[in-house]
């Protein structure tokens, strides 16, 4: 089963570092959410820039 | 929501986007500024730390509004505790005030908007528009409305996240290794010396640095920026919980209140090969125009800003808005920042490198040197002087 990205809303702050850091612009930063894309390839770069810890990898079922 | 026709489509309104707006309004074009948020400044995402000789040189007047803090000079404080100092004149006025970048952003807004600019808040670029295989426009989103905005030259300042700049082709992905990732609290009732603003280097802050940057007597922004390259995957947080692990450390600092939290990151890349396609330029973060080994862009985009404003309107009365024509724009920023940039991107790819070991044999010489103005070479020579194998790694800056 292949992971994808998650999100903690709670956690987010909306800064896009996320987005800036996504290889394959999966992500869309709307005014105060992130939105992920179906291209996305679950690569987890977006995990790892969160700064705040929002994003997180979880099996996909 | 009717479409609507204009000159000139910038979208995002940070200070690149202000002050092309500015200056494309203030050569006659018409021009319209989009921003996603709904507050032009909000929520900040910045260090606020800039330096205050470019100011004058693009005509804005520093005013009280957006200025919390004014230092005299910066320090660099190694892991075992050596400070070297730089006076604002040895770091080349490249230190000076502290801001509220959320005033500074509306003021500089302000400033388009006088210019005769029009802006647009909560509007969202969802797509581009394409007219003659050229971009021409994008279509938007404002309260739940979908309309074309057409224009004749796009400008995309749309930040760190920049989508304009993929969706029409041009190359801005960023290398984990050119990327910061920076968290930050806005501290209270804190121990700080309000002469200087500080940089931690070392392992507190892997490929990256802590700041303190001075707001006022007892309170400052320190924050932090980690090199994505060095956050390993399935640590959540990684800035946060290096920001936390160091304030933990400093009782100074730990003792305060957080009235603000802040996160982001910051590109720290070469110069881009190219910012412009046919019909758009890219502009400040959204063209990577950030310094690498600081991470400082307002001046950079600001100073691009203008370029781009003006190359805008010159488009419009040339009747041309192809890539070729925006090469004077192209020309015009790096004239003022490429080699700059450049520069920087090499003594940051060194400075990741270094242990703790090594800043602090370095900030020891540095520190005892009294520098009189800050010159790479005279840094390296100095180095070399008590600690030649420190210097072999730099030895190809040398010569």
């Amino acid at each position: 089963m292949p992971n994808k990205p998650n999100i903690d809303r709670a956690l987010c702050l909306h800064c896009g570092a996320c987005v800036g850091c996504c290889p394959e612009n999966a992500m869309f930063l709307h005014e105060v959410w992130i939105e992920f894309l179906p291209k996305c390839n679950a690569c987890g770069i977006c995990a790892r820039a969160c700064p705040a810890g929002a994003i997180f990898m979880e099996a996909s079922r | 929501m009717k479409d609507i026709d204009v000159d000139v489509l910038v979208v995002g309104a940070g200070p690149a986007g202000s002050v092309t707006a500015k200056h494309a309004a203030l050569n006659g074009a018409r021009t319209l500024m989009i921003e996603k948020r709904q507050e032009i400044g909000s929520p900040v995402r910045c260090g606020e730390g800039i330096a205050r000789a470019w100011l004058d040189e693009l005509g804005i007047r520093p005013d009280k509004k957006w200025i919390s803090h004014q230092v005299t000079g910066a320090r660099i404080v190694s892991p075992g505790g050596h400070i070297v100092t730089l006076t604002e004149k040895m770091a080349g006025n490249e230190v000076g005030y502290v801001i509220e970048r959320d005033n500074f952003d509306r003021a500089l807004a302000e400033d388009a908007a006088n210019a005769g600019a029009d802006i647009m808040v909560k509007t969202t670029a969802v797509e581009l528009l394409r007219k003659e295989g050229r971009i021409a426009g994008v279509k938007a989103k404002h309260m739940g409305e979908t309309f074309d905005i057409h224009a004749n030259v796009v400008i995309g300042a749309d930040g760190f996240e920049s989508q304009l700049g993929r969706w029409a082709g041009i190359d801005t992905t960023l290398k984990p290794s050119d990327v910061n990732v920076c968290y930050e609290y806005t501290l209270r009732h804190i121990d700080i010396d309000p002469r200087f603003n500080d940089f931690f280097v070392g392992s507190c802050a892997p490929g990256g640095y802590v700041w303190v940057f001075i707001k006022g007597p007892d309170s400052a922004n320190v924050g932090i920026g980690v090199q994505l390259s060095k956050i390993k995957s399935g640590v959540r947080g990684a800035a946060k919980k290096y920001l936390d692990a160091f304030i933990a450390k400093h009782p100074n600092l730990a003792k305060g209140t957080a009235i603000r939290e802040v996160a982001g990151a910051v590109s720290c890349c070469q110069p881009l090969e190219s910012v412009t396609a046919d019909g758009i330029m890219l502009v400040g973060d959204a063209a990577r125009q950030i310094d690498p080994l600081t991470g400082g862009g307002v001046a950079n985009s600001c100073r691009a800003g203008k370029i781009a404003g003006e190359v805008a309107s010159r488009a419009l009365k040339a009747g041309d808005y192809s890539k070729s024509f925006f090469q004077a724009y192209e020309k015009g920023w790096r004239a003022k920042i490429e080699d700059q940039m450049y520069r920087n991107w090499m003594a940051k790819e060194k400075l990741v490198t270094l242990d703790d070991e090594t800043f602090d044999k370095a900030c020891e010489v540095l520190a005892e040197a009294k520098l009189e103005v800050v010159n790479t070479l005279e840094i390296l020579r100095l180095i070399q002087r008590k600690y030649p194998e420190l210097i072999k790694e730099f030895e190809d800056m040398l010569t």
